[in-house]
């Protein structure tokens, strides 16, 4: 019997015999059904998954009429940091005209909302000109990073200094505080930026120190709906899971540690986020297989509960996509036709 | 992360509605104003060009409605709206409100 070509999640290339994938593909939604207490793939899903899997193209797409929407995170940045020499404007056009963008984002390379704060009047004006000359959605966007704010690089104690030494109390006092300060540094942001035109505001992972910075991404997006009834606002996670450093934060009465894609959508359509962006991390020592139908299991089951437009991330390292800065065309090809085939999504 | 090859181009030809190669941008503002789901977002948009949704993928199909009704295309013939032109024309025309058109208006008391 041949082997069918697929990858680790670091990219590596592996060959696995057919009830090796399946092996592999069941492990990987039993893995993810356990840990979010969510329903497996059905042997339909899987037996879709398996075909694409294992054709033998190198690239693979979705069914005509299944196409969604592409979101971008650190959209402008991507040109940059390839060494190709544009300006922020141009990156987008190039977006729009030559790279098939449904819409784009302005970004900073100082990708956080703190340190866009002292610098936006230099933003705005490329913003207001950039829309101008485009005609996709313009969103501008930046991360909470709430680690911005703790010493040595902000005003507050360091939490991930305090826990090691027993310091909860003070640990926690030190995350409630810079969630204010996040808030406001976003809100702040996200005012300015809309207030130039932009079409939203995007909040890019969003909980990557944690439940606190989930907290802070959530009333922050409240109070700029608050603030603006018809701005667009997506919240992009960086995990499937919402770390608890504080553990007792809550937003709307539930408590924010440990939560799943399927309860942080719930939340974040209280908040008043348009668009939510999930996440799935990739284990790169599995399969890619293990790492598809994990994510797509994710995926399956916050689509289903959601009641705003969902953009599942699938880039580098996570929703299966491997951990490479030059991930292959041929396992990307296959997360993204499995994703959006499978699962009641929206974008990616 | 990840180069724009694996990630953008990948992902555009894979899964995504193409742009304004169709109305990908559209079907965008659909969901980013009004707040569908995609199924939605498509026939909303579908209703509005008086085109099928399979249409909004077709990038010939596309290319002439987008011309007809001047919300921007591709490759910009001369005389034809582009920018902030077209965005007036796609709010007018699917009903949109657009954040930087209506600051426009207001700036220049239109």
């Amino acid at each position: 019997m041949s082997k069918i070509f697929t990858r680790y999640g670091d990219g590596t290339p592996v060959e696995l015999s057919e009830s090796e994938l399946w092996e592999d593909m069941r492990a990987g939604t039993e893995d993810a059904a356990d840990r979010a207490n969510v329903p497996v793939l059905t042997d339909d899903d899987l037996k879709y998954m398996y075909d694409i899997l294992a054709s033998p193209y190198s690239f693979v797409s979705c069914e005509r009429g299944k196409e969604v929407i592409l979101t971008y995170d650190a959209g402008t940045l991507k040109i940059r940091r390839v060494g190709v020499n544009v300006d922020r404007i141009q990156a987008l056009q190039v977006y729009e005209k030559i790279m098939g963008a449904d819409t784009m984002e302005l970004c900073h390379v100082d990708y956080s909302y703190k340190p866009i704060k002292p610098i936006i009047t230099m933003e705005q004006p490329i913003m207001e000109q950039a829309l101008l000359s485009t005609h996709i959605p313009l969103l501008y966007g930046a991360m909470p990073n709430l680690g911005l704010y703790s010493q040595p690089d902000g005003p507050f104690p360091n939490p991930a200094e305090l826990l090691p030494m027993g310091q909860i109390k003070e640990a926690r006092e030190s995350l409630e505080m810079t969630v204010e300060e996040a808030v406001r540094d976003i809100v702040f942001t996200g005012s300015a930026m809309y207030e130039s035109g932009a079409d939203g505001i995007n909040l890019d992972s969003v909980g990557a120190a944690g439940d606190a910075d989930f907290l802070a991404s959530l009333m922050a997006c409240q109070k700029l709906k608050e603030k603006y009834p018809d701005i667009c606002i997506q919240i992009g996670m960086a995990g499937e899971f919402i770390l608890g450093m504080h553990g007792e934060l809550e937003y709307d009465g539930v408590r924010l540690a440990g939560l799943y894609p399927q309860d942080q959508v719930v939340l974040a359509k209280k908040a008043g986020a348009t668009i939510f962006g999930p996440v799935v991390n990739t284990n790169t020592t599995e399969s890619t297989p293990w790492n598809l139908a994990r994510a797509v299991t994710f995926m399956k089951a916050c689509g289903e509960v959601a009641e705003i437009p969902i953009h599942p991330n699938m880039g580098m390292g996570v929703g299966a996509v491997p951990v490479n800065d030059h991930p292959p065309i041929d396992t990307v090809s296959r997360a993204s036709a499995a994703m959006t085939s499978l699962c009641k999504l929206d974008g990616l | 992360m990840g180069d724009p090859v694996s990630m953008a181009i990948t992902h555009a030809h894979a899964s995504g509605m193409g742009g304004m190669r169709g109305a990908g941008d559209l079907v965008a503002r659909a969901q980013m104003s009004r707040g569908m789901r995609t199924w939605e977002a498509k026939e909303y948009v579908a209703e509005k060009l008086k085109i099928s949704v399979a249409d909004l993928t077709d990038p010939v199909i596309m290319t002439e409605v987008r011309e007809d009704l001047q919300i921007g295309q591709m490759t910009p013939m001369p005389g034809c709206a582009k920018g902030i032109e077209a965005k007036f024309n796609i709010a007018r025309e699917l009903d949109f409100n657009i954040n930087c058109v209506n600051r426009f208006k207001t700036r220049t008391s239109i």
